[in-house]
């Protein structure tokens, strides 16, 4: 079983499930409009140094969002890496 | 009959609307606001067609201004036919929007673009079956090629009302039930675009290659530039323009307050472009034959590298950086703009969200990003002793642009939002587009930025002929001498820097400055105040209060940074 960890937490390269979208209604519905909700499966692609943004993939979309929003992002973890 | 083009940002929008439209095309601030939208109209037969590119938006939601706009558009225009364009390779996010067009319950017309790339990726969309569970007709067109444009064209006629429904926490559930009937993925490697589009965005090899892209742009930018004026502009204003010039001269007796102003003072009997000073003469020069060769190629490099799909990795890249600055990295773009022309570059600081990221934005382009106008005069000052100024001058602009952003952010009341902006893949710049916005660059350049040059040639000219120069120059030298070592004469030059900078760096040069005091000059003719057409431009952006403030943390943080620079460097280096 894995352990919920936020997406500034997850490794670059690893999938997870979102759980949870800890946000105010405006973040979640602006993650909403891209498809990125609860139950989604989102990639890690990258991240900056010292905090820099986050950037995720869902389906054929990359966005890239501040670290403390990545923050609010919870997922389960998958197992396996990226291909 | 109205059409509104609508869809997500980076679905090709704009390249089917400029695949439609000619060249009269209006960009037009919608009222109130500051987000640019684009009308342009076709004539099919004997009815003419307006055309609406409303912004880019995700949902009718809104989440930003530019959404905000978009949906006032689609509320104000009710009888228009709905043409929503969506990106075949994304069809499931581009959906989201569709499922909340089709509640407007207006004729719509649905159109697949990038098609081509969609089937390149092994994905299959089936046009039948979409068009009937929508319940309006669906076009497949490559708004690059202008496949299919034609084929839109003529069903825009057969555009219905959708019969589909669906509820706000339905829409995903519904899109997926869609996707499942419509689309086939074959199963596909990794290709070699997509892993490019990986490396940029990972801190290694990403900051080394914004380094050579950069570097790259601004070598292509000093190449075209200097080309331009060695074989169009230098032939053209001494060879067409300076005789004209000489004749005008001679018809208004080579003297006199009149000749003075229009063509300035006569350095042996000819014109000189860098000393005559008047407005038929050094104005004229200055922004066509110096700068406008220059603004060309900078914004055919920059709207290159923005049509690739970069920059927003280089925003990515930067974000660390500008976050410290009270911005995020989307703020690189103004930034980018400033540096061929600072108008444009603080019009664009209306892609920022919050007062307090226009204000630090704008304020730090004005007063730390010089444009090409001020780099070549920069160039002309320190770098008269070789490369060492000129970099001094650049590091020292650096280096308050880095400081006064640390303390504006804390000083400066307000939100600095985190940055939030999709990666699209790269791909192949259209090519209309890229003409047109270079044009519409260039043009911003030559309505917003000239008049204002120009005005500001006559203005300067006027008060140096009524002594009020001299007399500012006189009152104002205590601090030209004691803090930042000029010389008592250069006092005069630094005040005419207020409205003409050519002309206070023609002030300048025979006063035989060390290395020294020709590095504070430059810092602070770069610093103290911008040319009078950012300054109008800024008053129009920030509002007169703003402006104010701005205006004084120019001043007062260029009399600093000379004063610093005075005590640390060394008289001779």
């Amino acid at each position: 079983m894995s352990v919920p960890v936020s997406m500034s937490a997850l490794k670059a390269g690893e999938k997870g499930i979102i759980a949870a979208i800890r946000g105010g209604p405006g973040m979640v519905r602006r993650l909403n409009a891209l498809g990125i909700y609860e139950g989604k499966t989102v990639t890690k692609v990258s991240a900056q140094w010292m905090h820099g943004p986050v950037i995720i993939r869902v389906g054929a979309t990359d966005v890239a969002i501040g670290y403390g929003m990545a923050g609010k992002i919870i997922v389960l973890p998958e197992a396996k890496a990226l291909p | 009959m109205k059409i509104l083009l609508m869809g997500n940002p980076n679905v090709g929008k704009s390249a089917i609307f400029n695949r439609l439209t000619g060249t009269e095309v209006i960009i037009s601030n919608y009222p109130g606001t500051t987000v640019e939208f684009s009308r342009g109209s076709i004539k099919r037969g004997d009815t003419r067609i307006e055309i609406i590119d409303v912004p880019g938006t995700y949902t009718l939601e809104p989440t930003c201004r530019a959404e905000e706009i978009a949906v006032r558009i689609l509320e104000n225009e009710p009888d228009s036919i709905i043409v929503n364009v969506l990106a075949a390779i994304n069809l499931e996010r581009s959906l989201f929007l569709t499922m909340q067009l089709v509640e407007k319950k207006r004729p719509m017309l649905v159109v697949l673009n990038m098609w081509d790339e969609a089937a390149h990726a092994g994905i299959h969309i089936d046009c039948e079956i979409l068009q009937t569970m929508l319940g309006c007709p669906c076009v497949p067109t490559c708004a690059i090629s202008g496949q299919g444009i034609k084929h839109m064209v003529e069903k825009l006629g057969e555009a219905r009302i959708p019969v589909l429904s669906s509820a706000p926490e339905r829409r995903w559930d519904d899109i997926g039930r869609i996707i499942v009937r419509v689309q086939t993925v074959r199963h596909r490697h990794h290709n070699v675009r997509e892993r490019i589009t990986d490396a940029t965005v990972y801190p290694f090899p990403g900051l080394v290659v914004a380094g050579i892209i950069l570097l790259a742009s601004f070598a292509a930018i000093r190449w075209i530039g200097e080309g331009l004026i060695n074989a169009v502009f230098e032939p053209l204003f001494e060879q067409c323009w300076k005789p004209v010039a000489i004749h005008l001269s001679a018809a208004m007796g080579g003297r006199g307050i009149v000749h003075d102003l229009i063509i300035g003072k006569l350095i042996d009997g000819q014109i000189d472009y860098g000393q005559s000073f008047g407005l038929l003469t050094t104005g004229l020069f200055v922004p066509f034959g110096a700068v406008l060769p220059y603004v060309f190629a900078f914004y055919t490099v920059l709207s290159i590298l923005e049509d690739i799909g970069y920059l927003p990795r280089l925003a990515v890249i930067s974000d660390v950086l500008m976050h410290r600055l009270g911005l995020h990295g989307l703020a690189v773009m103004p930034m980018l703009l400033g540096f061929g022309c600072n108008v444009p570059g603080i019009l664009s600081t209306r892609i920022l969200e919050t007062r307090k990221e226009r204000f630090i934005a704008a304020t730090l382009t004005a007063i730390a990003v010089p444009c090409m106008s001020l780099q070549a005069m920069v160039a002309g000052l320190a770098g008269r002793h070789g490369v060492r100024g000129l970099l001094l001058v650049f590091c020292t602009l650096g280096v308050v642009w880095v400081v006064l952003g640390v303390i504006l952010r804390r000083l400066v009341k307000g939100e600095s939002p985190e940055i939030f902006v999709e990666i699209p893949p790269y791909r192949f710049p259209d090519l209309r587009s890229l003409f047109k916005k270079i044009a519409i660059r260039i043009k911003w350049f030559l309505k917003e930025a000239v008049p204002f040059v120009l005005l500001g040639v006559f203005i300067a000219d006027l008060l140096y002929m009524l002594g009020v120069i001299e007399l500012a120059g006189r009152i104002l030298s205590p601090v030209t001498t004691r803090i930042m070592g000029l010389p008592a004469e250069a006092a005069g030059a630094i005040v005419v820097g207020f409205l003409r900078k050519d002309v206070a760096v023609g002030m300048l040069a025979p006063l035989n400055l060390t290395l020294k005091q020709l590095v504070i000059a430059s810092v602070v003719l770069s610093m103290f105040f911008p040319c009078i057409a950012t300054f109008v431009t800024m008053v129009r952006e920030l509002g007169i209060k703003d402006m104010a403030k701005s205006a004084a943390i120019m001043i007062l943080s260029s009399i600093v940074a000379a004063g610093i620079l005075n005590l640390v460097l060394p008289a001779a280096f």
